[in-house]
């Protein structure tokens, strides 16, 4: 059982590192080995899907792919490892992985209880439900008594629960460790609806035989700001994760991109030259190199690069940019400023 | 030739094997209770550097989501400790059910692989090789992925007398309603197994006095099946069926074996009655073929062969690898957590798990369920064993 080996395995770990206690030691460790282990998705198109050649893509690939630009100079140097909801949080607690992006909700037990902390939001998501069209079911409040596919050991999980009970319905809940289970499962009939992320049910539906016959519901039912996690106990790397996340957007606001970097080292707006590393010893003062912004920026893309090309319209899942619009455009994607 | 010395020099203490055996015994307590010591140490320490919560009390708070089968009353607001005996309850279930059907199963393929009809013998050898060499994995997959995928969705149910129901949903059967009154029935029952108890008793003296045998075993079933029928005649008939109903999405009412928990014991039954049909195989061959001439020649038909002379001997041989497969079964139950069963390790040891992060408490806890389940298999095993060992005179 491939689950519970790694959870084993992670326990093991526990029981046997050696309790080396100072700040630094997951970044100490990182510039050791020369590359990040990152823990992704186990394959959910538009935040993180192996193509056929076996490359990862998605946003939350590209996220840890601008960390090792940030660190090394160099964003191919992260080894990726695809972990089901269920294995994700003990792989991080236990530093199978440093850094975990995998469309992970922020909630307060997390930060707290569970010793992680949430470097910031790539993603504003929330619950939604899918369902076939056959139904004729139009609003999840005509749920009551259906069965629900989900995915174990989630927010999601729990927020059924709420909803349900909430509106005095009843349901019969189906629990699998991969969401490629759940989907098959709705395909199959076993269940009415699958319930999930909004993001992630687009990208579920593409991933089905049929897709025209699937229908999102209208109703969203819980906050879900999906972000990149750290373990507590190195600031210095929760630093760099939290700022990486903050210069993408920061970029898109100064219009700074992939394509354009080279000029806009040239810029005589002082906050672009903070940002390239011209001005200022921003960068340095992360203990990297004083241009990583502008490195980070040429190799994998501001925030607004990333969205299209992963989920927005330049993929298949065609998403909005909607509430993941930039603060000045009506969005809640927010930094704060390089200085 | 010398001469036996009048006091003999005592070797030096440390050549003492005595002593030599008790400091080497004490040497490895110290190391072990040393290197237990620093792992606990270690964790605590690694724990509270990261700030992760630790110790029971996660237990007690409530869970906030729902598991598909429970055996007790149970819900969003029950405690995550309620989820343990939930998971606990669901996996001695398939366990239960698997060694009861395996070993009734892994018997009748075990007699048949001997069967001098040509057929019978070949079929059960082909059963035993095909069952027993695919992963057990696998055989969950296919049962759940490909046979019970293909059952029709719940409007379009195989139905038999609009009673029983099966769609991809599960089995629909109607679930008994207990009246009061009821109780005299299982009181009945009750004291019909005590006469029944009594009566074999009384059977077997005279036989061994008198030489006189009696029908227990028809005489037993009457008196089991008859006495709580009668009462139950007697009390008016104090119980009625809920027949499952479809209403909205699914059937309601009744009770439902989902299809999660069918293919689970599916696959387990069938492959561990695989090995097992081995080992009664040479469990029966084990016994030597004179005991079955010597039987006849004093005048026992086969029936009475078989039963009285050949399996007393066989279950000698049998039993002590027979615990291996329910031990087997037991932790290969936990491939339940691959298709959503939600025994021990897919609802404790998954979902509480990542719910609390408690990593370490939840796999322990699990690991000595597993554990204890598995030395009471043992123990109940070996107390059978030793009853059906030969008694040396």
């Amino acid at each position: 059982m491939n689950g519970f080996k790694t959870l084993t395995t992670a326990t093991v770990v526990f029981l046997l590192t050696a309790g080396t206690a100072h700040a630094g030691a997951t970044l100490n460790a990182i510039k050791e080995r020369g590359f990040i282990k990152c823990g992704v998705s186990d394959g959910l198109p538009g935040f993180s899907f192996a193509d056929e050649k076996g490359n990862y893509n998605g946003i939350d690939v590209d996220v840890c792919r601008a960390v090792a630009a940030a660190v090394f100079g160099d964003s191919t140097k992260v080894k990726f490892t695809p972990l089901t909801a269920k294995e994700r949080l003990t792989a991080l607690q236990s530093g199978e992985i440093d850094v975990l992006s995998r469309n992970t909700t922020w909630t307060s037990s997390r930060d707290s209880a569970q010793g992680l902390h949430f470097t910031g939001v790539t993603y504003y998501d929330g619950q939604g439900f899918l369902v076939n069209k056959k139904l004729g079911v139009k609003s999840a409040r005509e749920l009551d008594g259906a069965t629900v596919c989900v995915q174990a050991g989630t927010t999601t999980e729990l927020n059924l629960s709420d909803y349900f009970r909430a509106n005095k319905m009843k349901f019969t809940p189906i629990t699998y460790d991969k969401s490629d289970e759940s989907a098959k499962s709705l395909e199959a009939g076993r269940c009415d609806v699958l319930t999930s992320d909004q993001s992630q049910l687009y990208a579920q539906r593409i991933k089905l035989a049929k897709p025209d016959e699937y229908v999102v519901l209208p109703e969203v039912i819980s906050k879900e700001p999906l972000g990149p996690v750290v373990r507590h106990g190195d600031d210095d790397w929760f630093d760099i994760v939290k700022w990486t996340l903050f210069v993408m957007v920061n970029a898109e606001e100064l219009g700074v991109n992939s394509k354009n970097v080279e000029e806009m080292k040239k810029s005589t707006n002082p906050d672009v030259k903070r940002l390239m590393g011209v001005e200022g010893d921003k960068g340095k003062d992360f203990g990297l190199a004083n241009d990583w912004m502008a490195v980070m920026v040429k190799q994998v893309g501001n925030y607004g690069e990333i969205f299209e090309r992963n989920v927005g319209q330049g993929s298949a899942l065609k998403i909005s940019r909607g509430l993941n619009a930039l603060w000045s455009q009506g969005g809640l994607q927010y930094a704060p400023p390089v200085r | 030739m010398a001469e036996p010395t009048s006091t003999p020099v005592k070797p030096p203490f440390w050549n003492n094997p005595r002593v030599r055996a008790m400091v080497f015994q004490a040497v490895a307590l110290v190391v072990t209770v040393a290197f237990g010591l620093y792992l606990f140490e270690n964790t605590q320490n690694n724990l509270r550097r990261l700030g992760i919560a630790s110790g029971f009390g996660f237990l007690s708070s409530s869970s906030g989501f729902d598991i598909i089968q429970t055996l007790i009353p149970y819900s969003a607001t029950s405690s995550y400790g309620r989820v343990f005996w939930v998971a606990l309850l669901n996996t001695l279930l398939v366990s239960a059910l698997g060694i009861v059907l395996a070993t009734l199963l892994g018997f009748v393929i075990g007699v048949a692989r001997l069967s001098r009809n040509w057929l019978i013998s070949r079929l059960a050898l082909v059963y035993i090789e095909t069952f027993r060499n695919i992963p057990l994995l696998l055989q969950i997959f296919f049962w759940y992925f490909a046979v019970l995928r293909a059952m029709p969705a719940p409007r379009q149910s195989l139905s038999l007398g609009e009673a029983v129901f099966l769609n991809i949903r599960g089995l629909y059967v109607p679930a008994p309603q207990f009246q009061p009154g009821f109780g005299w029935v299982l009181l009945a029952l009750g004291i019909a197994a005590v006469l029944a108890w009594l009566l074999a008793r009384w059977a077997r003296h005279r036989q061994i006095a008198t030489g006189q045998p009696f029908p227990t075993l028809s005489a037993s079933l009457a008196l089991l099946l008859g006495l709580p029928l009668l009462t139950f005649w007697v009390a008016g008939s104090p119980l009625v069926w809920e027949v499952p109903e479809l209403q909205g999405f699914n059937f309601r009412g009744g009770l439902v074996v989902i299809p999660e928990m069918a293919s689970l014991l599916l696959a387990l039954t069938i492959y561990t009655a695989a090995f097992i049909a081995e080992i009664v195989r040479a469990g029966i061959q084990a016994v030597s073929h004179g005991q079955t001439e010597a039987s006849f020649s004093l005048g026992l038909n086969s029936g009475k062969t078989l039963r009285l002379i050949i399996l007393p001997q066989a279950l000698r041989v049998i039993i002590p690898p027979l615990t291996n497969q329910y031990l087997n079964l037991t932790k290969n139950s936990s491939l339940a957590a691959a298709i959503g069963y939600p025994d021990m390790v897919a609802a404790f040891a998954g979902t509480v798990l990542n719910q609390t992060g408690q990593a370490i408490e939840c796999i322990a806890i699990t690991m000595a369920v597993y554990l204890t389940i598995s030395l009471l298999i043992s123990l109940v095993m070996n107390w059978y064993n030793r009853r059906v060992a030969v008694v040396e005179r």
